[in-house]
């Protein structure tokens, strides 16, 4: 029989003794998500919509969390939506753009290291008769801004998107330059802030916004959108009246409220969090350049988020090396092609035209301590060592 | 016409192509083009990521019939 833990048993706490170091996926529940999700779950599981006591209570919890959401993203409550998940903000974004502004054209405008799922957007566009311009980046994973200012001003343009910071190298990238390149040209911008919401400061001069809850330790299955007053934006989804008509379906509301819970209470101690971290990744860079052979570290080293960096190691499996540091323990993600269901390697490393075999990405989060980074540290050069022995190209 | 010499690597995942790269070049003289052929697709980006972290030269990449493949000259 499938198992499902129900009070009296005992779950199985996978991976709570290891050091997990991929909250650029999934970071911990903030432990505020964990009591405001059992707190909503006794007490907003009833449909907002509805006209009764127990909706009523919910929809109190619904617009609790929306303006907490709006006030720590620096926006109006009613410009704020909550989907099923990041990726679904994201496929709304991109075609809920261009569907507003078909008049104007059929031309998306993107950076060459958007997220997957704006990536798969784009090509959902295409695909209707659409069309769209990918922007390069450098070698730092940073957006050629002259090539992002002459694409946007090209004639059928609808939407631009621009991602805050790069998910994979978490180089930052300079979105008030581009929001005034699409300004100039009269063409609303999209951010995806899902790595930069909760641990640093959100750029201006954005039209429409998303980001993502379990990256800032909310729970997975919360995505929330931002369409700012005046945006030309039309829902690519059947007609339904949930979220301003922006979101089908009723919410999870308990996901919801923990969410903003964990949002707020992240926000508030961002900066001293995001100096935590950003030295340790420092650490980081500096320590894997200088003890483990043949490695590139990858991204911006200065101008970067706080929390995330990729280095690649030269003749290394990528899956191997995941798979070597499991065992110790260690959590990390890859953008190598072995470690993707395409055989592929990340089209953002790809972009950068950095080595993308033996790739690992570490992200830290608030649970991340500096013994952990010791240990990684001091592991990884031998997990390195014995991989390349294996593979037998220690005389390369 | 200078000299090209052919490495087959076709069929072979990542990073096995680069591997076998980085064994043959030192092999075959300096100025020759050794021509990658690699069916991978992590080869398009991984051969050009070497040759620039190992100071060889990416000379690009063409095609033998239906494969893909690389040109990479030694240098050093």
């Amino acid at each position: 029989m499938p198992y499902l833990p129900t009070p009296g048993t005992t779950v199985l706490r996978v991976g709570v003794t290891g050091v997990y170091l991929d909250a650029a996926t999934a970071a911990p529940p903030h432990p505020v998500a964990r009591e405001a999700l059992l707190a909503a779950l006794a007490d907003g599981w009833a449909d907002p919509a509805r006209l009764y006591t127990q909706a009523r209570r919910a929809r109190q919890l619904l617009d609790a969390a929306r303006a907490a959401t709006a006030e720590t993203l620096g926006v109006r409550p009613d410009e704020v939506s909550f989907t099923a998940s990041g990726t679904t903000a994201a496929h709304a974004a991109v075609l809920g753009g261009l569907a507003g502004r078909r008049r104007a054209g059929s031309v998306l405008v993107h950076s060459a290291i958007e997220h997957s799922a704006v990536l798969h957007a784009a090509r959902r566009h295409e695909a209707a008769g659409g069309s769209a311009v990918s922007v390069p980046v450098d070698r730092l994973g940073r957006l050629d801004l002259d090539a992002w200012s002459a694409a946007v001003a090209a004639p059928g343009v609808a939407l631009a998107a621009l991602i805050s910071a790069s998910h994979e190298v978490g180089t930052v990238q300079p979105v008030a330059a581009a929001a005034r390149a699409c300004a100039d040209a009269g063409v609303p911008l999209y951010v995806d802030a899902a790595q930069s919401v909760g641990r640093v400061p959100l750029p201006d001069g954005w039209s429409v916004l998303t980001a993502s809850a379990h990256k800032w330790g909310g729970p997975p299955g919360v995505g929330v959108l931002v369409v700012r007053k005046g945006t030309r934006w039309e829902s690519p989804y059947p007609e339904d009246e949930r979220e301003s008509g922006r979101t089908p379906g009723v919410l999870d509301l308990p996901a919801v409220v923990a969410a903003a819970a964990a949002l707020r209470a992240v926000a508030a101690g961002a900066t001293a969090e995001a100096a935590r971290l950003s030295a340790l990744v420092d650490r980081i860079r500096s320590t894997v350049a200088a003890t483990v052979p043949d490695v590139e570290v990858v991204g911006d080293p200065v101008d970067r988020l706080p929390h995330l960096v990729t280095f690649s190691c030269l003749y290394v499996d990528g899956e191997a090396l995941l798979h070597a540091l499991d065992r110790r323990g260690f959590a990390v993600s890859s953008g190598s092609s072995c470690t993707s269901s395409t055989l592929r390697p990340s089209h953002v490393l790809e972009a950068m035209g950095v080595l993308s075999h033996g790739n690992v990405r570490v992200s830290l989060h608030r649970d991340t301590t500096e013994a952990e980074v010791t240990r990684f540290l001091a592991e990884l050069p031998e997990v390195v060592a014995t991989l390349r022995t294996e593979a037998g190209v220690t005389d390369l | 016409m200078e000299t090209v010499e052919v490495l087959d690597c076709r069929g072979q995942r990542c990073p096995l192509p680069v591997i076998r790269l980085a064994r043959r070049l030192p092999e075959v003289a300096v100025g020759t083009v050794l021509r990658v052929l690699a069916d991978d697709p992590a080869a398009a980006n991984d051969i050009p990521a070497w040759c620039r972290m190992r100071g060889q030269e990416f000379v690009g990449p063409t095609a033998v019939g239906d494969t893909p493949a690389y040109d990479v000259r030694r240098t050093t």
